[in-house]
């Protein structure tokens, strides 16, 4: 990580009802209000079925931090698009069990330890 | 001004007071688009896609009108770009599909390359690379909210992220949870033992009982409570339960898959 600002990816996990809608609009809520830079898809499940070239080019942006479900299913779905997550330079918060301020503060640099400290997914 | 849409789809909102929305607005945009299918991209800078589709105005207008009028050009930059007309919903994006991303995801760290995901399964949804190793081949194939290849699966490899529960929604794998798992690791054992044998002792039972009492409804209402209760303990869909393969045709799709594997590498033990 070297103190380089990683790039945020958020999951809206669109097509489904397993993430909280209050999670996730707390999340949208506190990236946009920390002003910090970000991409947000609707679903990298759905991305991972299509085998989309843009997580490839997502997994090759180190550092990365993802917003999404657990580590173990992100790791899995990236590797089923051919895009292998370096576990050193990748850090995946759960929205479906983390609270939302918990995953803004990490994502936003707020929580202590949260840049510079990427754990592995799995 | 600050938002423009590229040609595939992807809008890009300038960050902070560069777009001209308040934070609440900007989240609130960004939600509508998302539900749409459409992919965000929050930068200090310049959209950095080629040919973006300016919106002005865009911070005078509220995140729904505002949604609306994105999701309209965006649609009509992707006919265009397409030559398909405006049906397009978003360049890569599946935006509007119906399909929900339903599929099994492999965890490789676990798999061991058994194939009994391959030959359970009911609509070919798996196949075989060309180096042997066990894929997901088809998808769009799966049957949504049916995890039952997960439920064959010795090593808890199979996941699928919008399942519920864990460890098959992706939560980390607990000693219990192989534990459980090795109590089916052979696929006959679940099918050709535990459920067949199940269906079977209580056809056996009613049979007996219908012998004696001749009562045709009760027959039907037996295999009824079998299947639900086989529907709630493995939370497989009815419809397929009530296409499970016999274990004949299950041995048949797993010798089939080792040709298949074999014919690609002959050098392949399976």
């Amino acid at each position: 990580m070297s103190g380089e600002r990683p790039r945020i990816l958020y999951c809206h996990c669109a097509f489904a009802k397993v993430v909280a809608p209050e999670v996730k609009t707390a999340v949208l809520n506190g990236l946009a209000g920390a002003d910090v830079e970000f991409d947000a898809v609707p679903d990298l499940c759905e991305m991972a079925a299509r085998g989309d070239a843009r997580l490839r080019e997502l997994a090759t942006d180190e550092p990365l931090m993802i917003a999404a479900c657990y580590p173990r299913a992100v790791k899995w779905l990236f590797a089923a698009a051919g895009a292998h997550l370096r576990e050193e330079t990748v850090r995946v918060w759960n929205m479906r069990v983390e609270p939302a301020e918990a995953i803004v503060a990490g994502l936003t640099g707020r929580a202590e330890g949260a840049v510079g400290t990427v754990e592995s997914p799995r | 001004m600050s938002i423009a849409i590229a040609v595939r789809s992807q809008v890009a909102i300038g960050v902070g007071r560069e777009s001209g929305l308040s934070a609440a607005d900007r989240a609130r945009l960004a939600q509508l688009l998302l539900e749409r299918g459409l992919e965000i991209s929050c930068r200090h800078t310049s959209p950095h896609e080629p040919s973006p589709l300016d919106i002005p105005n865009a911070g005078a207008a509220d995140p729904v009108a505002l949604a609306d009028r994105i999701v309209q050009a965006s649609t009509a930059a992707a006919g265009a770009t397409s030559g398909l007309g405006s049906s397009a919903s978003g360049g890569g994006s599946t935006g509007g599909a119906q399909w929900k991303p339903w599929f099994p995801v492999i965890d490789y760290s676990r798999c061991t390359n058994c194939m009994q995901c391959l030959s359970f399964c009911l609509f070919e949804v798996y196949g075989v690379s060309a180096d042997s190793k066990i894929q997901v081949q088809n998808q769009s194939n799966c049957k949504t909210d049916c995890p039952a290849c997960s439920r064959v699966c010795p090593e808890v490899a199979i996941m699928f992220p919008k399942y519920r529960h864990g460890p098959i929604n992706g939560e980390e794998v607990k000693s219990d949870d192989v534990r459980r798992e090795a109590m089916k690791v052979d696929i006959s054992a679940l099918l050709g033992g535990d459920v067949y044998a199940l269906l079977r002792d209580r056809s056996a039972k009613a049979k007996s009982r219908f012998s004696k009492e001749r009562d045709d409804e009760r027959a039907l209402k037996e295999r009824q409570n079998c299947l639900i209760a086989l529907k709630r303990d493995l939370d497989v869909p009815a419809e397929v339960l009530a296409a499970l393969p016999s274990p004949e045709e299950i041995l048949a799709k797993a010798e089939a898959a080792r040709a298949r594997a074999r014919a690609v590498n002959p050098n392949l033990k399976v």
